[in-house]
C-alpha cells in the first residue's frame, strides 16, 4: 500500500513538472507552430491533472477544447502570418 | 484549401465513425456519467476540425449550421419554459411505466407519482427533461464549433471568406 501511494505521488509530481516545463517551452520557442504544439501538450497535461484531482467532467472539456480545437484554430491563424516571432 | 495525403484521408475515414459514436455516447449518457452536452459537442467539433484538415474545402453550408445552432438553443429554452406549465416540471418523458416502448426499463427503480426514482444504479432513461436539454446543448455546441472552424479555415487558406 505504501508503494502504491508513492507511485501515485510520483505520477502526480511528474505531471506537475511536465505542465511547468511545457509552459516554459511555449515562451521559449520562436517558431510559432512549435509553440502551438507545446501549448497543446501543456493543455493535455492539465487535462491529466484534472483527472488526477478527480474532476473528470472538466478533464473531458479541457482535452477536447484545449488540445484539439484551440490548436486547430491557432494553426489556421498562423497560416496567415510569417510564422516566426520577431523582437 | 488543399487536401492532404491518402494516408491521412484513409485514417480519417476509419476513425470518423468511432469518434462520432464516442461523442454521441458522451452526450446521451450526460446525466449518468461524467460529460454532458458541451463535452460531447466539443469532441464532435474536434472531429469536424480533423475532417476539414484532411479533406480540404468541401461545400460547407454555413446557413444550415446556423439554423441547427438556433434550433438547439430554442429547444433548450422551450424545455425550460415547459416547466412553468403544470405537470411538466422534471416530468420523465421517456421512462414512465405507461410508456409502451420504454416502460419496462426501470431495473429496481421506485416510482413515486409520475417521476421515477432509481434505487442506486441509475437506468439510462431516468432523468426526464435533463437528457433532452443535454441533447439540445450538444446540437448547439456541435454547430457553433463547426461554424467557427470552417470560418477560420476558409479565411486562413483562401485569404477571403468563401462558400455560402
Amino acid at each position: 500500500m505504501e508503494f502504491f501511494t508513492f507511485l501515485y505521488d510520483a505520477l502526480h509530481f511528474m505531471v506537475l513538472f511536465g505542465i511547468v516545463g511545457s509552459a516554459l517551452l511555449v515562451v521559449k520557442f520562436k517558431d510559432l507552430v512549435s509553440a502551438t504544439i507545446a501549448l497543446a501538450a501543456c493543455s493535455l497535461l492539465v487535462s491529466l491533472e484534472f483527472f488526477i484531482l478527480q474532476a473528470p467532467d472538466v478533464a473531458i472539456a479541457e482535452a477536447a477544447v484545449g488540445a484539439g480545437l484551440t490548436t486547430a484554430i491557432l494553426i489556421f491563424a498562423i497560416k496567415s502570418t510569417r510564422g516566426r516571432e520577431e523582437y | 484549401m488543399k487536401e492532404m495525403s491518402p494516408i491521412v484521408k484513409t485514417i480519417t475515414k476509419i476513425s470518423f465513425a468511432a469518434i462520432f459514436l464516442f461523442g454521441l455516447y458522451i452526450i446521451l449518457h450526460g446525466h449518468l456519467t461524467p460529460g454532458g452536452g458541451f463535452q460531447g459537442g466539443a469532441i464532435i467539433g474536434t472531429l469536424m476540425a480533423l475532417y476539414l484538415v484532411a479533406f480540404g474545402a468541401v461545400k460547407w453550408r454555413k446557413k444550415v449550421l446556423s439554423i441547427i445552432e438556433s434550433t438547439g438553443l430554442l429547444v433548450f429554452i422551450g424545455t425550460g419554459l415547459l416547466g412553468l406549465t403544470t405537470g411538466y416540471f422534471f416530468f420523465n418523458f421517456i421512462g414512465g411505466t405507461d410508456n409502451p416502448i420504454f416502460g419496462q426499463q426501470l431495473n429496481g427503480g421506485e416510482l413515486i407519482g409520475d417521476v421515477a426514482f432509481p434505487s442506486n444504479s441509475a437506468p439510462l432513461l431516468s432523468s426526464g427533461t435533463i437528457s433532452i436539454m443535454n441533447m439540445a446543448v450538444g446540437l448547439e455546441v456541435i454547430a457553433a464549433l463547426t461554424l467557427i472552424i470552417v470560418t477560420m479555415g476558409l479565411f486562413a487558406f483562401a485569404g477571403s471568406e468563401e462558400g455560402e
